[in-house]
């Protein structure tokens, strides 16, 4: 099948084989994901309301919205396209690159945002810095969200592509459609069912492909094995990670690109584990929401910490596929081996990102098919359309209103909001053609996260704990930060593609943890240097702003003193520490 | 509409089970829908155990996502959800706003 090289036919023979039985599970998904949207939307029933209000919903519902939310693009393709070229060292981003974050948002940073009541980035931005820091960030963040949207796209559209054998464009313009036809009938307003429902989805099709694929390479035994005579006898030339690295996760050079073990530790600890990780789960507010809706500040900080365990496991169920896939399907080993096999789910050539799929269409049954095609739909196309929407807000509230055209009405930022939806996903179109241009969307998504959220959160945590920081230095720290990161990247090997210039010997995610890294140093000194010479703001103007401002009862729950141990906070958080380090030492 | 609505529920004794929009049973039910479909393929169609290694895998993940799904609707049987009489109508979320209510009058 990939023997012909299938570019030029319009309707070239599909990746996959789906049977009505596929189609079948795919279509009972959309009809409960819209079916609720609707009734969401008409509010049938005040029981969805009470829902969705989220102080009736259990922390395990709002922590699995909480993982549910991040787990799409990021975490099933590109971490199984990670698997498959580097192996084990790809758990660092869950044991170093989330877990000590998400307990750090709920032991330290939650209830200050729940007590704040900041609805938003920008927001907290506003009131703390004011509008010149407010713009920069305003306008960062809805140009990350349509490049991250484009990344969503991507991926929808090579599923596309891969099902039914359309060219890449056409199958990008059809993912666009189909993601806009999910905004406007609703499929966001209940958000947090689709999240649990795409949670279980998710788990049911990719634990069965782990387990089978495990069977099929003779277990975990087998996989080494397999890997260390791949790693054996690779040609020199394809640059495959020796077999040592590829299965143990530390010291992890295979994820980091450097030479050294010492300086690989380094950058993986201080700028995936705290820079970027810190930076992205601490700021993301499109996660830290779920959090916000619960009843109480207890129920708020144990959310990220329940949505912890689950984390925890995650690994298992993308980074294995991955390294099955490199040593089971021929494509993925003529690919690991520095072949360019034709096809592929873009229909441009085969890549890591394709170790997933390719993996699903060799091992698994028509039927089972079907569920791992409805979850990967579901959790892209919920991922896509958050993107657009928290474009749509910033745009349409943060920039359009407070800058361009104050005091219309209602109707007006609506229908603004409503052009600004459709334009945003008309650019994804192009962000998503700028994403094909990556063998590993990982590589893609780090350099991003390193632009944005590094800088964003180094902002962040000087603004909240230092009152002296002035609002000159937020706007000062938040550009110096983005375009310091811009510059390694683009005076590195990789980091932005064939754009880099290769002046500095980084490559791979290793130029990314030093891209963001450097963004995080370059805006806290710029931050400090300027606000020793600049205004800051008044006191009074920084309560529930700033940590040393804000009464201690507010960042409190009183009722928690009362509940048994396995119910607090603290306990909770100490037991995922524990387990993570074990997991750690384990692998 | 909605006022007639919370009127009637006040009257009623002040609340009622949440039923079909209880989340446990939505989960339930698309767990348990799936769980059955895939357990018929499992029996009567090709199990294509070229692909799994000798393995029904349908017939597996069938049976499995049958007793997840079993589970899920016992338990908010077994459980249930009150709403209480007064429910407040949800905002929007702002960070996720796509479709809006109509905002207020007409």
């Amino acid at each position: 099948m990939t023997a012909l090289a299938p570019l030029a036919l319009p309707a070239a023979t599909p990746l996959i084989d789906a049977n009505w039985l596929d189609y079948t599970l795919v279509a009972i998904y959309f009809a409960f994901v819209l079916g609720i949207g609707v009734m969401a939307r008409r509010s049938v029933s005040d029981s969805i309301d009470f829902f969705l209000s989220g102080r009736s919903l259990p922390a395990w519902v709002t922590g699995l919205a909480f993982i549910s939310a991040n787990l799409g693009a990021v975490e099933i393709m590109g971490m199984s396209a990670n698997g498959a070229e580097i192996g084990l060292p790809t758990v660092h981003y869950f044991w170093v690159g989330a877990i000590p974050a998400m307990l750090f948002l709920g032991v330290v940073m939650m209830p200050f945002y729940y007590g704040s009541k900041v609805r938003s980035v920008p927001e907290f931005m506003f009131r703390r810095f004011g509008t010149g820091a407010h713009l920069v960030n305003a306008i960062s963040f809805a140009f990350a969200q349509l490049l991250i949207a484009g990344v969503n796209l991507y991926l929808l559209g090579s599923i596309v592509h891969a099902l039914l054998g359309w060219p890449l464009w056409l199958a990008l313009i059809v993912a666009a459609a189909i993601v806009l036809s999910y905004i406007t009938l609703g499929g966001l307003s209940a958000a947090i069912y689709n999240e649990v429902l795409q949670f279980f989805v998710i788990v049911a099709s990719l634990l069965p492909l782990t387990l089978i694929g495990l069977h099929r390479v003779g277990g975990y035994g087998g996989l080494k094995d397999k890997i260390t005579a791949f790693a054996d006898a690779a040609p020199a030339g394809a640059k495959v990670a020796p077999a040592a690295q590829q299965l143990e996760s530390w010291p992890g050079q295979a994820l980091s690109g450097f030479d050294s073990p010492f300086w690989s530790v380094v950058g993986i600890v201080f700028g995936l584990g705290f820079v970027l990780s810190f930076g992205y789960w601490t700021t993301n507010f499109v996660e830290v929401q779920r959090a916000m809706a619960s009843k109480s500040i207890s129920a708020a900080r144990k959310t990220p910490i329940i949505g912890a365990f689950p984390k925890m496991f995650v690994p298992f169920l993308v980074i294995f596929p991955g390294m099955v896939s490199a040593v089971l399907v021929k494509e993925m080993i003529d690919l690991k081996g520095g072949g360019h096999p034709a096809g592929g789910a873009s229909g441009e050539g085969v890549k890591y990102n394709d170790a997933l799929l390719l993996l699903m269409r060799d091992i698994l049954p028509n039927g089972l098919l079907g569920l791992a095609i409805a979850g990967l739909l579901a959790a892209f196309m919920a991922g896509m359309a958050a993107n657009i929407s928290a474009f749509n807000t910033v745009f349409s509230y943060d920039l359009w209103q407070r800058y361009i055209r104050k005091d219309h009405s209602d109707d007006y930022y609506l229908r603004i909001g409503r052009l600004a939806t459709a334009a945003a996903t008309l650019i994804a179109i192009f962000t998503a053609t700028l994403a094909s241009n990556f063998s590993n969307i990982m590589d893609y998504l780090q350099t991003l996260f390193g632009f944005f959220n590094a800088p964003l959160f180094a902002t962040f945590i000087l603004g909240m704990f230092w009152k002296r920081m002035t609002p000159t230095a937020g706007w000062v720290g938040l550009s110096s930060g983005t375009l310091s990161a811009v510059l390694v990247a683009f005076l590195s090997e990789d980091a932005f593609g064939s754009a880099s210039q290769g002046v500095i010997p980084l490559s791979g995610q290793g130029a990314s943890f030093v891209a963001a890294s450097t963004a995080f140093v370059v805006d806290i000194l710029l931050s400090i240097v300027v606000s020793m010479v600049t205004q800051p703001k008044p006191a009074s103007e920084l309560k529930g702003l700033v940590y040393s401002e804000t009464p201690r009862e507010d960042l409190v729950d009183p009722e928690e003193a009362s509940m048994p141990w396995f119910q607090r906070t603290m306990p909770l958080a100490g037991i995922a520490l524990v387990m993570v380090l074990i997991l750690n030492f384990a692998f | 509409m909605s006022d007639k609505k919370n009127e009637s529920s006040a009257k009623a004794s002040g609340g009622h089970t949440a039923g079909a929009f209880d989340i446990r049973n939505i989960i339930g039910s698309l767990l348990g829908i799936y769980g059955l479909l895939l357990l018929m393929a499992g029996l009567f169609m090709d199990t294509q155990e070229a692909k799994t290694g000798g393995v029904n895998a349908n017939l597996w993940t069938g049976l499995g996502l049958t007793v997840a799904g079993a589970v899920f609707l016992l338990w908010a049987r077994l459980k249930p959800i009150i709403v209480p009489a007064d429910v407040e109508p949800v905002g929007d979320d702002p960070t996720r706003p796509a479709p809006r209510r109509r905002p207020g009058g007409h």
